[in-house]
């Protein structure tokens, strides 16, 4: 038995799991209409490779991965792409993004799917190919998997740990993938033990699963693996991979670092059922397992095709229910409110949770904090989280950074456990993304810093030399002048040159508004033809207008 | 006690006198807060001029309006005197980028001879661009554009710039 | 906008703990009741009155929602932890004057709740001590050894109109403090002193079992998990210590760690007061070090300050430490090597 090894603080929210649980996992149907955003993962969002009007089949790479950090994006099914536009995602913050918008054929016709002779590969092939295919962490950190399956300066790792904790209330996805496929799940964990020359691998599963527990045994058993499978107890948030990471192994990941820089790596087990199909069969990331739960007529697991509009999802279990209030994307604990329910599933999103009023009532008025330290106690990161609120409402995000701001895993048990009712977190959330936005505009600044002293130091340089120019050009005039008497010819190039320099004065001071007056001839004809252009323009916009008020 | 203050009095003039010549790192930190548009709405040719007129007290330090209140705060606080609102006849806008009509353009370069930080790029005859992730949106290459070409477009945020509220809460919980 | 999380905790809220420490504190007040007669009850009814009401109207003036802050039930703790700290059967204005210290002051002039640097109850327990120590040190002496118990009209007629059916004096008697103090001074040894039959059992009749009784609250309070083990230990340790070490230096002038555990604020103060979460030490390392300087300034400021008890002083002035004292006992945070100092060096 592995000795487990606690982390601070915690919670023991309700769980709900029972309620997604009863059924097993269910294909969703498929939808008219698929939209594939580019950005599903950390990192630059994929290069669109299709443009509204193409024909696409199912697994065709529709985006490229763009840079180091990034995935590619791949058709969920068959069809005509209709647009390449932006559309509401589900992201906190409602707005859009730059998505593929599939026009399904209802035929669901492949490209040509090749298994992968993975073992004989060159290691950074491999990796290429993995990020080809789209695979990126489906714990919902989306952090892309080529990068975390290269093993290193070290050249290995010594522990693999498979997440199948899964602590948020609700959510049953990996669950129910771990009771059903945990054959899969195994098969895509050899492949990442051979990639990252593992030692071990830990499956890491928290008590209230006894079912998965049991089966991913069995699956370990039957095919000989010497895999671990550990039983952790249920405590929020068990399934944080540095909180995972420590309670298997006693290794603190460093603050701002990462697992495989103390040995170890960790991957959800719904990443490694991904990889083992992508590798066994060529078939890109499409689909994954989504929760539906909380107030829908029958919750279920769907694997569903990435770009499914939720609303499509919801009425797959059964539709809302009389009284729903919303929905959360993610858990209760980590989720965020869902803006607009045309946003489509992504490789993000592992659970839908309907919101009713009764389970999910308006949260009720904060009051003064009362530094009870409640919230420390529970911070898993052993913050102070009653500073860190203190000085995040002032605005005070020096303050914050000291007190290690960025080591919040925004878990929310802080809130959760505040007897004021102080949704800490956001506080949180909001001074970060303040000092993310401050450290955008400094490089910003710096860089217009720079491009301007370049500029200043640039116009500097050409007077010295035009001065230069000049007076070389004086000495040899004067040169010529007393070589020879003053004739005709040089009083009459002294005068142009006087006028050369006169309109490049003038040029110079001409830089005033609206400057129509020293135009060459020339000029003065191409501001009348743009004036021209203008005028059509403008009238073509007028004729747009008008038609378009009219039905 | 008079000569006490006295004695106060000079060693504090002292003090000014010597320490005079530490300014330019002063200047340099009020750089770093000046947001670095060099829209010159300030009155000075850029933000570095403005930076030695404040250091040297001769500016006040709400003049800039690309700054904003949060600018004039953070010098403030540098300089330890009172914020205050914005200057007079000055008026907080939006961040913006210049975008140049192609279809207008006649390529006469005067607009590129007016960006402060070398955003614009084209030849002479040639259609202009603005360079979107450079521009400060300082607008100077408005004005010296023959045929009006150049607009600003405010900058709207998107995913990846959208920044989480404040949060703030009804004083009464919502009723249904 | 307010995010996840989405649901929330264990049924506890402000307004509850405030309850709960309520409660705690009851098992003292029955004690108290019981040994020392009424004047109690009313000297707590009058104070959470007046602390209610100071309450209600400077939020009032400061433009809050009188309603959600009145609620929370902190002015009532801080009016009961006052009252505990009072000499009972005082004229009313002195519990009035005391509120108003402890509320409006030390809690509102600060920002309110939350943003006090300063016990509230300690406050007004030391601004009154300071402007009235002629009324701060006639307590009502133990009913079993009062000249003449006093009833409800008694408590009432002293509270109210300053004189009951005798003289206030007929009630009162020096502390036990107090008089083990002054009889030392005057020359007497401790164990002579201590013979008396004010000094009951551990340390003074009623007193001892009021100080037992707050012990309990307090076990409550720590079963509850209302506070944790470390400031009331480290107070308890710091004052058991300091007064051992005396003790064992100059038994004649000092008397033993029981004696001061068990009489004045020592037991209050270590559950309830030391305790507030506002104005202690926050950090586990921390706690320690502030209940710590507190217990050993207690006993300090008993054996050598000019006032009879030292809770109040050593709490308010452990109370200005506590930003320094955090800032060095910041916790390591996960995943980092060092214990971080809050403020940039
Ligand atoms: S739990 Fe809430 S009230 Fe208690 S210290 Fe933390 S923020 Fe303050
Ligand atoms: S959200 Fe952040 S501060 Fe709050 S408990 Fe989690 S890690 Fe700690
Ligand atoms: S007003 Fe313009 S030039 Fe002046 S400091 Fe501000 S950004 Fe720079």
């Amino acid at each position: 038995m592995r000795r487990l090894h606690s982390f601070n603080g915690g919670a023991h929210p309700a769980e709900h799991k029972a309620e997604s649980t009863a059924r097993p996992i269910a294909a969703a149907p498929l939808v008219p209409l698929y939209v594939v955003p580019l950005r599903q993962h950390i990192g630059t969002p994929a290069l669109p490779l299709v443009r509204a009007g193409d024909r696409v089949l199912r697994g065709q790479a529709i985006g490229q991965a763009e840079g180091y950090v990034s995935a590619s994006v791949h058709a969920p099914t068959s069809g005509r792409v209709v647009a390449v536009e932006m559309r509401p995602v589900a992201h906190p913050s409602g707005l859009a993004d730059l998505c593929v918008v599939i026009e399904a054929d209802g035929e669901d016709r492949a490209i040509d799917l090749q298994p992968l002779d993975w073992r004989g590969m060159e290691p950074s092939h491999l990796r290429n190919l993995i990020r080809d295919l789209g695979l990126v962490g489906l714990g919902g950190a989306v952090f892309p998997s080529f990068i975390k399956l290269n093993p290193g300066e070290a050249g290995r790792v010594e522990t693999l740990i498979l997440n199948g904790a899964e602590c948020e209330p609700w959510i049953t996805s990996d669950d129910l993938l771990m009771r059903e496929r945990a054959r899969e799940i195994l098969k895509g964990a050899e492949i990442m033990q051979a990639m990252l020359h593992a030692g071990e691998v830990v499956i890491g599963i928290e008590d209230n699963k006894p079912e998965a527990i049991a089966a991913m045994q069995a699956a370990v058993r039957e095919m000989g693996l010497g895999y671990e499978v550990a039983v952790v107890p249920t405590r929020y948030p068990s399934g944080g991979a540095k909180q995972l990471t420590y309670l298997l192994t006693g290794r603190e990941t460093p603050s701002r670092g990462h697992a495989v820089e103390v040995g170890v790596q960790v991957f959800n087990v719904g990443t490694a059922y991904g990889l083992h199909h992508a590798l066994a069969e060529g078939r890109p990331l499409i689909s994954r397992v989504v929760t539906v739960t909380g107030h829908v007529a029958s919750p279920q697991n769907f694997e569903v095709r990435l770009g499914t509009p939720i609303e499509d999802l919801i009425r797959a279990a059964g539709g809302e229910l009389e009284g729903a209030t919303g929905e959360i994307i993610g858990g209760p604990m980590m989720g965020f409110d869902l803006q607009d329910r045309a946003a489509p599933v992504t490789k993000a999103v592992n659970c839908v949770i309907v919101k009713d009023a009764q389970r999910f009532p308006p949260p009720p008025a904060p009051r003064a904090c009362i530094r009870c330290g409640e919230c420390a106690r529970a911070c898993p990161a052993r913050l102070q989280p009653f500073e860190l609120y203190w000085y995040a409402r002032a605005r005070d995000f020096g303050k914050t950074q000291l007190f290690s701001l960025f080591d919040c895993i925004e878990c929310g048990c802080c809130s959760h456990v505040c007897p004021s009712h102080i949704s800490l977190v956001d506080f949180f959330r909001y001074a970060k993304s303040e000092i993310w936005a401050r450290e955008r505009e400094k490089e910003a600044a710096d860089a217009a810093r720079r491009r301007h002293e370049f500029h200043v130091w640039r116009l500097e340089r050409e007077k010295q030399e035009k001065a230069e120019r000049l007076a070389r050009k004086a000495v040899a005039q004067v040169k010529e002048a007393e070589a020879a008497p003053v004739d005709a010819e040089a009083a009459r190039k002294k005068a142009i040159l006087q006028a050369a320099i006169e309109r490049a004065k003038q040029a110079r001071e001409g830089v005033t508004p609206r400057n129509v007056d020293h135009l060459t001839p020339e000029q003065q004809h191409q501001v009348e033809e743009a004036d021209a252009r203008r005028a059509r323009l403008h009238a073509g916009a007028e004729d747009q207008k008008e038609t378009e008020n009219q039905p | 006690m008079a000569a006490g203050g006295l004695t106060l009095g000079a060693v504090l003039g002292w003090a000014s006198v010597r320490y005079r010549v530490q300014e330019d790192p002063l200047v340099e930190k009020i750089d770093a807060i000046l947001p670095q548009t060099q829209c010159g709405q300030c009155g000075f040719a850029g933000c570095k001029p403005y930076a030695e007129a404040i250091a040297k007290g001769e500016a006040d330090i709400n003049r800039c309006p690309p700054g904003g209140e949060d600018g004039i705060r953070r010098l403030a606080d540098l300089l330890g005197v009172e914020a205050k609102s914005l200057g007079e006849g000055l008026e907080h806008k939006p961040k913006s980028v210049a975008v140049i009509d192609e279809d207008l353009c006649i390529g006469c370069t005067l607009c590129i001879q007016a960006c402060p930080v070398d955003a614009i790029v084209g030849a002479a005859k040639q259609m202009h661009t603005i360079v979107a992730d450079r521009c400060t949106g300082c607008e100077l290459c408005l004005p010296p554009c023959p045929v009006e070409c150049i607009h600003m477009e405010v900058i709207h945020e998107d995913i990846t710039t959208w920044k989480w509220r404040y949060p703030v809460y009804s004083i009464r919980p919502v009723r249904e | 906008m307010t995010g996840a999380p989405f649901s929330l905790g264990p049924r506890n809220s402000t307004p509850r703990v405030m309850l709960k420490v309520l409660a705690a504190l009851v098992p003292g007040i029955v004690a108290h009741y019981w040994f020392f007669g009424p004047g109690i009850v009313v000297s707590l009814l009058l104070t959470s009155l007046a602390a209610v009401g100071f309450e209600a109207f400077v939020l009032l003036m400061r433009n809050q929602p009188v309603r959600l802050h009145l609620t929370d039930g902190s002015a009532l703790v801080t009016a009961w932890l006052l009252a505990l700290s009072l000499p009972t059967l005082a004229p009313w204005w002195l519990y009035v004057a005391g509120s108003f210290f402890a509320i409006v002051v030390a809690k509102h002039l600060y920002g309110g709740l939350g943003q006090n640097v300063f016990n509230p109850a300690m406050v007004g327990y030391a601004a009154l001590i300071v402007s009235f120590p002629l009324y701060m040190t006639q307590w009502p002496a133990p009913l079993e050894l009062a000249v003449h118990a006093p009833g409800w009209a008694d408590a009432f007629d002293l509270v109210f109109a300053g004189q009951g059916a005798l003289s206030p004096d007929a009630y009162t008697s020096a502390t036990p403090l107090d008089s083990l103090k002054t009889q030392i001074l005057a020359g007497r040894t401790v164990e002579a002193v201590l013979g008396q039959p004010i000094y009951g059992l551990l340390g003074g009749v009623g007193g001892e079992w009021v100080a037992l009784a707050f012990l309990a609250g307090g076990a409550a309070l720590l079963a509850m998990r209302l506070t944790t083990w470390h400031i009331p230990l480290a107070f308890l340790a710091a004052v058991a210590l300091s007064a051992g070490a005396l003790h064992l230096i100059d038994p004649a002038r000092h008397a033993g760690p029981l004696f001061h555990l068990m009489t004045g604020g020592v037991m209050l103060g270590a559950f309830f007061i030391a305790t507030d979460p506002v104005t202690a030490s926050t950090t586990p390392l921390g706690k320690l070090v502030y209940a710590g300087g507190a217990g050993l300034l207690t006993v300090v400021i008993r054996t050598w300050g000019g006032f009879p008890d030292g809770v109040a002083f050593a709490v308010l002035l452990m109370n200005m430490c506590v930003p320094f004292i955090d800032d060095y006992t910041q916790p390591r945070v996960f995943g980092k090597t060092a214990r971080l100092r809050r403020r940039a060096p």
